[in-house]
């Protein structure tokens, strides 16, 4: 987080420009994403889920990093938008775009109708609520299986190409394309919301909730808002997978999912923008060697991988680094 | 002869007490400590797979291994709470998660590899099985024995926070941790204590699980939901509270079970959900 | 025009790829749930194949067998396809197997469609998994093969009245449809049923339910791991007498570590399946001893069979192809082959691909002080009712 340093006073517009200047870093950052295509072919289907779950990552850390809401839930809405965007598929047509719409509709508006809950409680309680609200979908679906096609998981789902014009191929180059593109635009809105007023105020929740009615600032319509938001995100991001892997099954709404977004984006570095980024990735990643290493006991190893980053990064990678290079600054 | 409402009510506070043993522990080390332990169920599992080897691999009776089951995984807390948890408890809930769940993935991994994928195979004393049947209801011999031990472990424990100076101690230094280290209270051994004798308790639970729910190695993932359940409709830091709320849940889910199968999976998320609509709190908690 | 570009570069890379494996190695690549909660079954499986490997050589028709391991955790569709991806792109596999769990073998049956591989179901066990890709084969089981053959044949041993237990989850609704309609197809009547929470430590409500109506038989049916112990120990303890009320259920019920947990509670159930391994014929005798040589002295179950069945298949096929991989001559080759396995005579149906297998009816007994399941009936030559009732639609 970006800290106003009182020696340098400047006026808030021009605060808020410094805040959403585009960095170097982060340019070469985006470009690195488009190094798959060309360098590892055949680890794009990887690479997109990488970018989903990063895409849910985000959203997460929309109300997790920002406004302070910790929720063990938010596999709801990534299933929601999962369910949405294949049951649409399979029922309507198969255009993504669509697809996505409805994915997001669907878990905006279920979204926006929960944040009416969970802008009421915090701490444990907030937790125990979103966690009981998503393992209550996730019954839901398994008990509607003639619509969810329950355990076995919603089949008949084929998508039609991107534009009309890319398919889905085997090697996965439209997935990744689509899901990264996908990505990119709605980091793009993310990055521009948080830097607006509107994203210093969720800012000021996360510190301190009670203060932030006291400046004019409604902490409830704020929260109202960015859970409607995240829930949005989280329901593209589910509906990128239904799309892409043309079949939706039960885990997309588990506790295992919302659990796992949770540890990634810890991993990476709550309220970081790119911290569910890295998170999901460095994840993935890891899962993915050490279970191509050892496909018994690969978890032994993301467990250590946790307890160390928590031991030397405190914070998350993201936070570890910045506090690292700080250091090194002033040495 | 009694209605089976009765039955109903007895196998449900008797599974409530299974989730009581299992969660109480977390319920003193989260809301006296402020410490998120979600390896907690790891060392139920140490608890419960001491009881197993015993019983196997040196036919030890049942009830022999249970004073084990508690030490090993209290041992087991001790060391690990003072390399790891100790370090962390100032820092932000979500490290704390993070290291706790990367504990959780690596005993899971580890029971794994030393005991191997399968379920334990567990003999109770022939007496231990069956049930008595007491005015047309029949009731478990061993969920008796459940429910006698729940109530014990209640007291005793209630009896040690509220009554001895050691709880006395506990207190102080969770209330203010600055003032009782200027008592003279050695607030890090107090807490290590504390946190040994939760987990110890888990332990306990763990071992005393088995015979009900079975065991391999995602024990310590599979009962975090319901401990976490436990503890928040219960009450952050309160032993009656986890105790009623045990009761509930567990008779929430018997009764679901047996009158509306239909929502079987359903009830206890929702009994949940309404009761932290109700009281935010939890059932007997102070704060949320 | 991208797109174009993709997919000619994508089918140029296939015909690199299927040039390449003209050489003399064959690669099958295995998806199983090696971690997490279904890791026992697919340390089993793997065993069966490893133990086929052992016993038959790791060389088919001049070509080498190498086996390439995925680990894709739980029910994970979309795990499952990218590692079938995988397997096919990056590993250049020339067969996929495996397939613990119907949602994964669906998702990778898409990649075997589309890849046009050769793809052996060594165990999910839902019908219509074998309708999604032209080139895959099962050597498992289906449910409905199983539970369908237990009710028809209950209803003709005597059985009029039954209650079903199901746990509430696709295999648990296929398996309680499928036997209720074969109850009722063959004149009996079902007085009741019950779905259960799949994520249901303690059982002791359901079974006092279905002992308050006191019926003449009780069908289970509940995945295998934890569960058929914690149903067997609910039965024992709420006093259900096994004399007077029939238990039946699928195998799972009564496999070899649910025995040890139920202890003499599991006397008298009766439960339809494919293999167990005190299954009577020198092959299987061999096979088991075989099998305990390298396990510990565990004894094989389905788990085992199924990936044991399954290598014995692709060996075949291989044979009969005289080493070419390409999915077409692999399925080919594999309609319609018959052989002897341990669990008995088994055959691929050549039009749906699907295992035709004797079932077998079991009863637990004690035999030389341990519990074992006694075959004393079977039913030979079963089809999935299921596809055989699409046919006939």
């Amino acid at each position: 987080m970006t800290v106003l340093d009182p020696a340098h006073t400047m006026t808030p517009q021009t605060y808020m420009q410094q805040l959403s200047r585009w960095r170097a870093l982060e340019i070469a950052f985006w470009l690195a994403t488009l190094l798959p295509f060309w360098l590892f072919p055949t680890y794009l289907s990887l690479a997109s889920q990488i970018a989903i779950t990063a895409l849910f990552a985000l959203s997460l850390d929309l109300i997790l990093g920002y406004a302070g809401i910790v929720s063990l839930g938010h596999a709801a809405f990534f299933g929601l938008g999962a369910y949405s965007a294949g049951i649409f598929t399979k029922f309507v047509w198969g255009e993504p775009f669509s697809g996505l719409l409805v994915a997001a509709l669907v878990a905006g508006v279920v979204g926006y109708a929960s944040s009416f809950i969970i802008s009421r409680f915090r701490h444990l309680t907030l937790i125990m609520i979103t966690l009981g609200l998503g393992l209550l979908l996730h019954e839901a679906a398994n008990s509607a299986s003639w619509l969810t096609g329950g355990s076995d998981g919603l089949q008949g789902v084929s998508i039609q190409p991107v534009f009309g014009v890319f398919k889905f191929d085997l090697y996965g180059y439209t997935a990744y394309g689509y899901a990264l593109g996908i990505l990119f635009l709605c980091f793009l809105f993310t990055r521009h919301l948080i830097n607006s007023p509107f994203g210093l105020a969720l800012r000021g929740i996360r510190e301190n909730f009670t203060r932030m009615p006291a400046i004019g600032a409604d902490s409830r319509a704020h929260i109202r808002k960015v859970y409607t938001i995240s829930a949005i995100i989280a329901g593209i991001a589910g509906g990128i997978l239904a799309q892409t892997t043309e079949t939706v099954a039960l885990e997309v709404l588990s506790f295992e999912r919302s659990a796992d977004v949770l540890v990634m984006l810890v991993l990476g570095g709550a309220g970081r923008l790119y911290g569910g980024l890295i998170g999901a990735a460095v994840f993935l990643i890891a899962r993915d060697q050490f279970s191509g290493i050892n496909p018994q006991y690969w978890y032994f190893w993301i467990g250590v991988l946790l307890v160390v980053v928590v031991m030397l990064l405190p914070n998350g990678i993201l936070g570890g680094l910045s506090k690292l290079t700080a250091r090194w600054r002033r040495t | 002869m009694l209605p089976p409402v009765f039955g109903v009510l007895f196998d449900g506070i008797a599974y409530g007490m299974l989730l009581f043993l299992l969660s109480v522990g977390m319920s003193v080390t989260l809301g006296l400590m402020n410490f998120v332990n979600l390896a907690h169920c790891a060392f139920g599992m140490i608890g419960a797979y001491v009881a197993v080897m015993l019983m196997k691999d040196f036919n030890w009776n049942f009830f022999a291994t249970l004073p084990f089951a508690f030490l090993s995984a209290a041992l087991v807390s001790v060391v690990v709470e003072r390399t790891l948890y100790r370090k962390l408890y100032r820092a932000t809930d979500l490290d704390q998660v993070l290291l706790t769940i990367g504990l959780a993935f690596i005993s899971v991994a580890a029971a794994a590899w030393f005991f191997g994928t399968t379920q334990q195979p567990v003999a109770m004393p022939s007496y231990m099985r069956g049930s008595i049947n007491f005015l047309g209801l029949n009731i478990g011999i061993y969920r008796m024995f459940l429910v006698a031990v729940g109530i014990v472990v209640t007291i005793l424990l209630v009896m040690t926070l509220e009554h001895t100076r050691f709880g006395a101690q506990v207190r102080a230094a969770v209330d203010n941790q600055r003032m009782a280290r200027g008592l003279g209270i050695d607030v890090d051994r107090t807490f290590a204590v504390t946190f040994a004798l939760g987990s110890g308790l888990a332990g306990l639970g763990g071992a005393l699980a088995i015979e009900i729910v079975g065991l391999d190695p995602h024990f310590a993932f599979i009962y975090l939901v319901y401990v976490l359940i436990v503890v928040s409709v219960g009450g952050l830091g309160s032993i009656a509270g986890s105790f009623a709320a045990a009761c509930l849940i567990g008779i929430s889910d018997i009764a679901g079970k047996y009158y509306v199968p239909e929502l079987g999976g359903f009830l206890i998320y929702l009994v949940m959900v309404a009761v932290l609509m109700w009281k935010p709190a939890g059932l007997f908690g102070k704060r949320s | 025009m991208r797109s174009m570009l993709y997919a000619s570069a994508a089918a140029l890379a296939l015909a690199c790829v299927s040039t390449a494996q003209a050489q003399d190695t064959v690669k099958i690549g295995v998806i199983l749930p090696y971690s997490g909660q279904f890791a026992d079954g697919a340390k089993q499986m793997d065993a069966g194949i490893k133990l086929y490997m052992k016993l038959n050589g790791d060389t088919v028709a001049g070509k080498k067998i190498e086996i390439i391991r995925k680990d894709v955790a739980g029910p994970q569709p979309p795990v499952a396809k990218r590692l079938a991806q995988e397997l096919v792109v990056r590993d250049n596999v020339d067969i996929l197997a495996g397939f613990l769990l119907t949602p994964n073998a669906m998702a990778a049956a898409d990649i075997s469609a589309e890849a046009k591989k050769f793809m052996v179901i060594m165990n999910a066990a839902t019908s219509i998994i074998t309708t999604k890709s032209n080139y895959s084969v099962r050597t498992s089981f289906t449910l409905p093969q199983v539970s369908a053959t237990l009710g028809s044949w209950a209803v003709k041993n005597g059985v009029k009245k039954a209650y079903t237990m199901v746990s509430d989850y696709g295999p648990g609704h296929d398996a309680e449809t499928s036997f209720q309609g074969a109850i009722k197809a063959s004149g009996g009547e079902v007085v009741g049923s019950v779905r259960m929470a799949v994520a249901n430590p303690d059982f002791s409500a359901y079974v006092q339910r279905a002992k308050d109506l006191n019926p003449e038989s009780i069908f289970v049916f509940i995945p295998g791991g934890s569960q058929p112990a914690a149903i067997g120990k609910a039965f024992a303890e709420r006093g259900v007498d096994v004399s007077k009320t029939k238990i039946m259920g699928t195998g799972e019920l009564t496999d070899d570590s649910a025995l040890a947990n139920m202890g003499d509670n599991a006397l008298g159930v009766i439960t339809a399946w494919t293999y167990d391994h005190n299954h009577k014929s020198a092959l299987n005798e061999k096979f088991v001893a075989e099998y305990r040589k390298d396990n510990n002295g565990e004894n094989p179950n389905f788990f085992v069979a199924g990936g044991y069945d399954g290598m014995h298949l692709i060996y075949e096929a291989l044979k009969k192809t005289a080493g070419k991989t390409d999915g077409e001559a692999l399925v080919n080759a594999a309609k319609g082959m018959k052989w002897e396995s341990p669990r008995g005579p088994m055959m691929i149906d050549p039009e749906t691909r699907d295992v035709v297998q004797t079932i077998y009816i079991r009863k637990v007994e004690k035999v030389g002080g341990k519990l074992v399941n006694v075959e004393f009936d079977k039913v030979e030559n079963v089809k999935d009712p299921v596809k055989a009732a699409m046919k006939n639609n």
